[in-house]
């Protein structure tokens, strides 16, 4: 205890006596501090922003199908609706929503234009609580039942097909006898996505009004369910994979949507990495800022270890000078990025770069996402990977000879 | 009691090429209590004899023995805990941490050792009024002329009552009044403390005040003289 206060004493007392360099140093970690909690904010707010679209689009947390649904997502991969204990399963505390739906490839055509499209028929009760289409309505109204016949359809398809609310288009689409299947529509509501793929790719319409046109009975295509996080979906899964029992397929949104899914693991390196980049820079002024504090105190260490200190404790007090450093740049950075974080939180418009953002699958405006982990990983890495590059100019001043370095001129 | 006890200590430097003779078959033998200067002129062994006995410097071979122990074979950190727990050392210039205050420095060896803090201020407190330094426990050397450094330093080398105080010309960088008051200091400690002063100097000044002189020449030890001291 009495050798970790004197080290504490003179690695503090060391640390001022060249204040320059010191506050030098210690702006630079503020500014890699920051740079590094900030940007991984922004990072992580638009990964977190594409997946909640993605997953808020359609796929929901979990979701069961007819186990070739991925590979031939027609009409004759079809599954029964939820009963038993799979409805139960789908009842209970963990789920916040679940829907089922029909869901085929299809071809609209306007008077003017035709285009293939997804065509989904919703329980549009259900369906509020799950997916974006209830709330991105821009225009006319939501499906009001499963048996409504209307057709909501995105505003890009729109303007393509040349049509608008209140008009009628054909939607055509096979059933499961593999003969066409058709009928006219009436558009109720047009929808805005902040991606424009999803604007142009998806109609709606009930779900009972679906299930007749394709000749499937009360089959359906798909159930979805929502769980309370995104990030925390394995036990919802592992309880709605018992309860489905064999002959159907459950996924979570991560293997449905792989491209999402792939997202957040990427992230978590990719902060990894960066955080490691900007402290390398960091790392060349550290060891430089230690190397000169060394090289000036060469008699003076000479004579601490003359006087009976170990090698260890002069190990130990250039070390902790360096912890220190860290310390003090790292809490000043983690307050300045917060303080930058924290009036962004509603959001950062990034129109100018709006098309390249939507190709990522991003929206306009950033929202700066601060966790907590990200913060304490940013800080652990550069504590632990500082104490290991201060270890060697440490290690150098713990094996002076006392003599030769008390005479050292 | 022996003190210190010296066998046939051999040391060998190389400056380039050149080889320098340290210490050539050095035999001593120093009594606990003894107050002896190693007197020699730039070059003849003096400060080596002296580094060798305080385990600062290893011998190429022969035997060194600090109160009836052998030390010449004791790895670093060994030899780190016997400095720290039975030596008090004065060097010739640089004797001071900076950053810590005249207080501080006197009871860093004590800090090291792990002395209970209320026992270390006391007993700096009694130093500092032993040495002449009393109200100035809170400069830094900075703020304190040669010699008050130097009366820092010395409160230092024996405020742990270490069997051994090793001075390594320790009147160097003093005024013949500041020498005279360290030495007079000295003189009083060895007799209050008991404590062993071995001192490397050629400064006649300091001499007068050893109760033993050894004469050393190109690393031998040429005279030994016993005096009495008024």
């Amino acid at each position: 205890m009495n050798q970790f206060k004197i080290v504490l004493r003179l690695a503090w007392r060391n640390l001022w006596r060249n204040h320059r360099r010191t506050l030098i140093m210690i702006a630079a970690i503020v500014i890699g501090a920051w740079s590094m909690i900030f940007m991984t904010s922004l990072m992580r707010g638009m990964v977190d922003d594409m997946i909640a679209d993605g997953i808020s689009v359609l796929p929901g947390h979990v979701q069961i199908h007819h186990p070739d649904y991925r590979d031939d997502p027609t009409i004759a991969n079809v599954i029964a609706p939820p009963s038993g204990e799979l409805l139960e399963a789908l009842d209970s505390p963990g789920v916040v929503a679940w829907a089922t739906r029909v869901r085929v490839p299809a071809v609209i055509s306007s008077e003017r234009d035709t285009r293939g499209v997804t065509l989904i028929g919703i329980e549009p009760d259900r369906e509020r609580d799950i997916s974006f289409v209830a709330g991105d309505i821009a225009e006319g109204e939501f499906l009001s039942s499963r048996d409504d016949r209307g057709l909501i359809v995105g505003r890009r398809l729109v303007e393509k097909l040349e049509t608008g609310l209140g008009k009628r288009v054909v939607i055509m689409s096979q059933d499961q006898e593999n003969e066409i299947a058709d009928r006219g529509f009436r558009i109720v509501g047009i929808f805005e996505s902040k991606l424009v793929q999803y604007e142009e790719g998806f109609v709606f319409s009930g779900e009972a009004v679906i299930q007749e046109l394709l000749g499937v009975g009360d089959a359906i295509s798909e159930v979805a369910i929502l769980g309370s996080d995104y990030r925390d979906v394995e036990d919802l899964y592992r309880s709605i994979e018992a309860a489905a029992g064999d002959g159907v397929e459950v996924l979570p949104w991560n293997e449905i949507d792989t491209y999402l899914g792939s997202m957040l693991a990427m992230m978590d390196g990719f902060v990894i990495v960066f955080i490691v980049v900007v402290f390398l820079a960091l790392s060349f002024g550290l060891v430089n800022t230690l190397v000169m504090a060394v090289f000036e105190r060469v008699r003076e260490i000479g004579l601490m270890l003359a006087l009976g200190m170990t090698p260890r404790t002069i190990l130990a007090q250039i070390v902790t000078e360096s912890v220190l450093l860290l310390i003090i740049g790292l809490a000043v950075g983690n307050i300045a990025a917060i303080a930058t974080i924290e009036p962004l939180k509603g959001g950062i418009d990034v129109s100018i770069v709006g098309e390249g953002m939507e190709m990522m699958g991003a929206s306009s405006v950033l929202y700066p996402a601060l966790y907590l982990k990200d913060i304490v990983m940013a800080n652990l890495i550069v504590i632990v990977l500082g104490f290991f590059a201060s270890l060697s100019p440490a290690w150098r001043a713990s094996q002076y000879d006392p003599i030769r370095a008390i005479t050292k001129v | 009691m022996k003190s210190v006890t010296c066998k046939e200590l051999c040391k060998t430097y190389h400056q380039g090429d050149i080889e320098v003779t340290g210490l050539d078959h050095v035999d001593l033998e120093i009594s606990e209590g003894g107050f002896v200067c190693l007197s020699a002129p730039s070059g003849g062994g003096k400060t080596t004899l002296l580094n060798a006995i305080g385990g600062l410097d290893t011998p190429d071979s022969g035997e060194i023995w600090l109160a009836g122990e052998r030390i010449d074979n004791l790895g670093k950190g060994e030899l780190a805990s016997m400095r720290l727990n039975r030596i008090g050392f004065v060097f010739q210039a640089y004797n001071l941490i900076p950053v810590l205050t005249a207080r501080e420095n006197i009871e860093f060896v004590m800090e090291v050792q792990g002395v209970p803090s209320a026992d270390r201020e006391r007993r700096s407190t009694e130093i500092l009024a032993e040495v002449g330094l009393e109200g100035l426990g809170d400069r830094r050397p900075a703020q304190m002329s040669g010699g008050q450094q130097q009366r820092v330093a010395v409160a230092r080398a024996i405020v742990s009552k270490p069997a051994l105080v090793l001075a390594d010309e320790p009147t160097a960088n003093l005024d013949s009044h500041t020498a005279e008051q360290l030495m007079e200091l000295f003189v009083e400690l060895n007799e209050h403390h008991g404590t062993t002063f071995v001192i490397a100097t050629h400064d006649q000044r300091v001499m007068r005040y050893a109760r033993r002189v050894v004469h050393m020449l190109d690393g031998k030890v040429v005279d030994d003289k016993r005096r009495e001291v008024a």
